[in-house]
């Protein structure tokens, strides 16, 4: 993508229609078919890995009861006994965005975790998610939220703004964090990744020199794999807080 | 929103410090008129809702059946193994008490024994000495009687001797004087010695 001395680093966020005129129709692009093959690998490690049924489990099998383990112990401690029903749903979104994140960075690949519009989207679904529940929960006591207790009436005309604005801006930030986070990387790798091809052009102190990059992407590629957990793992636990919210009384 | 790449851009463009623009027309995620980036969203959801709802209705429940069958496995593994240590236990316990009563009836068994061959050897030793009493008291009684039939002959003996004695140094006897001499002597000597 880095042609000449021109770096492209956000040429690879761009979307292209997939299967011929059929995708152009119905406006399919890569980013669906990552969503897709993403979907797909986690139902497969869950399908294959859970096959054996075993009382003693093998390698897949634990790692698939490990990961089920994990979101439920997280969604269950942090929501409460109401963890349970939004477990699939914690599962959903976690692994949705592990995987999305992990396939992102192999080559040739897309991530679609790195389009505000995705993030977005899920981030307005937990959102809603939270406001519906809150609505059934506590009533028309959710708005008693938005006053903090045993603040002065008279403050209330500031207070209240400011704590709407704070409960409006978590999907944003939501979003934001893991789309801000993906781009970031895969904007560096693809900018290393030209400065190789730049550098080995300029004959052979820049073939010697065009190793570092390399390198510098190597490690990259590690910080990338944390930075995929830890942004899944974020997107997981802070859904799981605001659920907590929803369902407290 | 523009703020965050164009910081990512600004902030990776002197780390290059090459010639040529970083950004062409800004992000490609927020041209969101593309429809592409637009057919995102609508795809993202029917994807994701699918995805949901495979998890919650199928692959979820499997693993949770799986773990749950893991737990009442092991749950009823250990009842069986408590049970078993307790009539492990029970069967030690009874094992001690039959071997506690069998030390006790073997110790019976043998005062038992013991007392009866007592018994047996008192009741031996009583036959004995009874039999040994009346062996002597049949000797003693055999003795007197051939004492006194000794005793009997005495006379006899010395009346002949007295005789023999008397023919001898006179000639002639009286049988009949030298009888009644030798029974005269033999009371009065019977009178020294008692």
């Amino acid at each position: 993508m880095a042609s000449g001395s021109k770096i492209d680093a956000l040429g690879q966020f761009e979307l292209h229609p997939i299967l011929g005129s059929f995708g152009e129709t119905l406006k399919l692009s890569q980013s669906p078919l990552f969503m897709v093959i993403s979907a797909a690998v986690v139902l497969a490690f869950l399908y294959i890995g859970m096959k054996p049924k075993a009382v003693v489990p093998g390698r897949l099998q634990a790692a698939a009861e490990v990961s089920y383990d994990f979101i439920h112990g997280l969604a269950v401690d942090t929501i409460g006994e109401a963890g349970t029903s939004f477990f699939p749903f914690v599962f959903a979104l976690f692994f949705f965005i592990l995987a999305g994140n992990y396939i992102g960075l192999l080559p040739f690949s897309f991530t679609f975790t790195s389009h505000i519009v995705v993030t977005l989207a899920m981030a307005m679904a937990v959102f809603i998610l939270c406001i519906v529940t809150s609505l059934r929960v506590q009533g028309l006591d959710f708005f008693k939220h938005f006053m903090p207790e045993g603040a002065p009436m008279a403050l209330s005309p500031l207070l209240v703004p400011i704590e709407i604005l704070s409960y409006i801006s978590r999907p944003i930030s939501l979003s934001i964090r893991l789309f801000a986070n993906m781009v970031a990387g895969h904007v560096l790798l693809e900018v290393f990744a030209s400065f190789t091809i730049m550098l080995a052009g300029l004959g052979v102190v820049g073939d010697v020199l065009a190793i570092t990059p390399v390198v510098l992407n190597i490690a990259l590629t590690a910080l990338e794999l944390l930075v995929g957990l830890l942004q899944a793992y974020v997107f997981a636990i802070l859904t799981c807080i605001y659920l907590r919210e929803a369902v407290a009384h | 929103m523009r703020l965050t790449p164009r910081f990512l851009l600004s902030a990776a463009a002197p780390l290059a410090a090459l010639p040529g623009r970083a950004v062409a027309e800004g992000m490609p995620q927020l041209h969101f008129n593309d429809p592409y980036v637009q057919g995102q969203v609508v795809w993202g959801a029917i994807i994701f809702f699918i995805f949901y709802l495979l998890l919650s209705r199928s692959a979820l429940p499997r693993v949770a059946n799986v773990l749950k069958a893991r737990d009442q496995r092991i749950k009823s593994d250990l009842d069986l193994a408590r049970r078993a240590k307790q009539n492990a236990d029970q069967a030690q316990h009874e094992l001690c008490e039959a071997r506690d009563k069998a030390f006790d009836d073997a110790h019976a068994i043998i005062q038992e024994i013991r007392d009866s061959a007592k018994k047996n050897i008192q009741q031996q030793v009583h036959e004995t000495m009874a039999r040994l009493n009346a062996e002597i008291q049949n000797a003693e009684s055999r003795i007197a009687l051939s004492r006194s039939k000794a005793l009997s002959h005495v006379n006899e003996i010395a009346t002949s001797t007295a005789t023999a004695l008397v023919e001898h140094l006179v000639g002639k006897a009286d049988h009949q004087t030298i009888a009644s001499a030798v029974e005269r002597a033999h009371v009065t000597g019977d009178d020294h010695v008692a």
